[in-house]
């Protein structure tokens, strides 16, 4: 985990809040909650990722443009960190 | 060395030199012939006899949709390099003189015109959503949309034009029923396409999402095993083949769009048999040869055997 990690988090949630199209407000989710479950669709998940790519200055590489990126805000974290080519 | 001949090439001169075809100077913009027309209309018929079972409503819409429909289905969010509008002159006479004076220098004038509101539709099912608005009954229902669509990918490929028409057998109901259409109705269409001697595959596919985003929609898409098309070799079996016809689940992507809800009040979900028609066609002259008379027997009987 690195020293970024609650900015991150907070960025992703705002990102979702704005975009995400849940079904819950997302202050009731867990970090680890299962986005898709919560109503995510590959729609929004597109508006989501420009807006984090956005707020954080970052950009996710191509290996990362998959489901599994967007599973939890959790995922969405590491793959911040990956993009940052932190491990 | 000398660049190979496009895989379209040989194609494309012999649609055109037997008149199935003819050219209207734009990549993708072709004139229909006779010929074509004719094969056109029985493969039609012979589709809407194979889906007769479905018992589908008719509906027809016109080429272009209010952009408020356009906007419900994403399309530019996903598609933004397929996307075409309307413009119109709105101007008084001056502006009329301006556009003319440009118009007399040789330049675009194009740029004098305004958007119309009006956005080209790329898919026949679309503008259907907006009229469902509301409750399906018990069951659901089936319709029979064959619609003009627009798709700007310009190229001298007679098999990508940039307008044509796809014939959707489209079903909105709830998500089992939904899957049921698709899973039900492509296979029997693959087997009409067989009897045609067109040696169709079915095979799980994705959309040309545009862009670094639209990887991630290509890649869902494909893990929910959302799209199939129904390809064909027009080109030999060396050439990736062509997708000719399409079975799609949406999900409840347009039930929620549009507000679209079953007979229980949960949101809709929708799936559609698409059959491109220009693209079978002209795989049909590409397999059996450029006149129709000529075609084989048991082809000619299936195309044509209740017209006499
Ligand atoms: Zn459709």
């Amino acid at each position: 985990m690195s020293d970024n990690t609650y900015g991150d988090r907070l960025a992703i949630r705002e990102a979702l809040q704005q975009f995400g199209r849940l079904n819950q407000a997302v202050s009731d989710l867990s970090d680890e909650a299962d986005l898709f479950a919560a109503g995510f669709t590959s729609h929004a998940t597109v508006n989501v990722m420009l807006a984090i790519e956005d707020a954080l200055g970052i950009e996710f590489p191509d290996e990362l443009l998959n489901r599994s990126t967007f599973v939890s805000i959790d995922a969405l974290a590491h793959a911040v960190g990956m993009s940052r080519g932190e491990r | 060395m000398s660049s190979p001949e496009p895989t379209w090439s040989a194609l494309r001169q012999r649609l055109l030199a037997d008149g199935v075809l003819a050219e209207l100077g734009e990549p993708g913009m072709f004139a229909l012939g006779s010929r074509f027309t004719a094969v056109f209309e029985a493969l039609d018929a012979l589709y809407v006899r194979t889906f007769a079972n479905l018992d589908a409503e008719v509906w027809r819409f016109p080429p272009v949709e209010p952009k408020s429909v356009f906007e419900k289905t994403d399309y530019v969010a996903s598609f933004p390099q397929l996307t075409g509008s309307l413009s119109v002159f709105t101007g008084g006479t001056a502006e009329h003189a301006e556009l003319l004076k440009t118009r007399a220098s040789g330049e675009d004038w194009e740029g004098h015109l305004e958007p119309a509101g009006l956005m080209m539709s790329p898919a026949a099912c679309h503008p259907l959503y907006a009229i469902l608005t509301g409750t399906l009954p018990a069951g659901g229902r089936r319709f029979d949309i064959l619609g003009s669509c627009f798709r700007h990918e310009p190229s001298p490929d007679p098999m990508r034009m940039q307008t044509f028409r796809m014939h959707e057998f489209v079903h909105a109901g709830n998500a089992d029923s939904a899957m049921e259409h698709r899973d039900e109705t492509a296979p029997r269409l693959a087997a009409m396409l067989d009897s045609l001697g067109l040696e169709v595959d079915y095979v799980p596919a994705n959309d040309p999402f545009f862009g670094r985003t639209g990887r991630i929609m290509a890649a869902s898409q494909r893990e929910a095993a959302l799209k199939y098309e129904i390809v064909t070799h027009v080109y030999g079996p060396d050439v990736a083949p062509t997708a000719i016809g399409s079975a799609n689940y949406h999900n409840d992507h347009f039930g929620t769009a549009f507000g679209i809800f079953d007979a229980d009040g949960d949101v809709a979900h929708t799936a559609c048999l698409g059959l491109g028609m220009e693209r079978t066609v002209i795989a049909l002259f590409a397999r059996h040869g450029m006149d129709p008379e000529l075609w084989p027997a048991d082809v000619r009987a299936v195309l044509w055997a209740v017209h006499g």
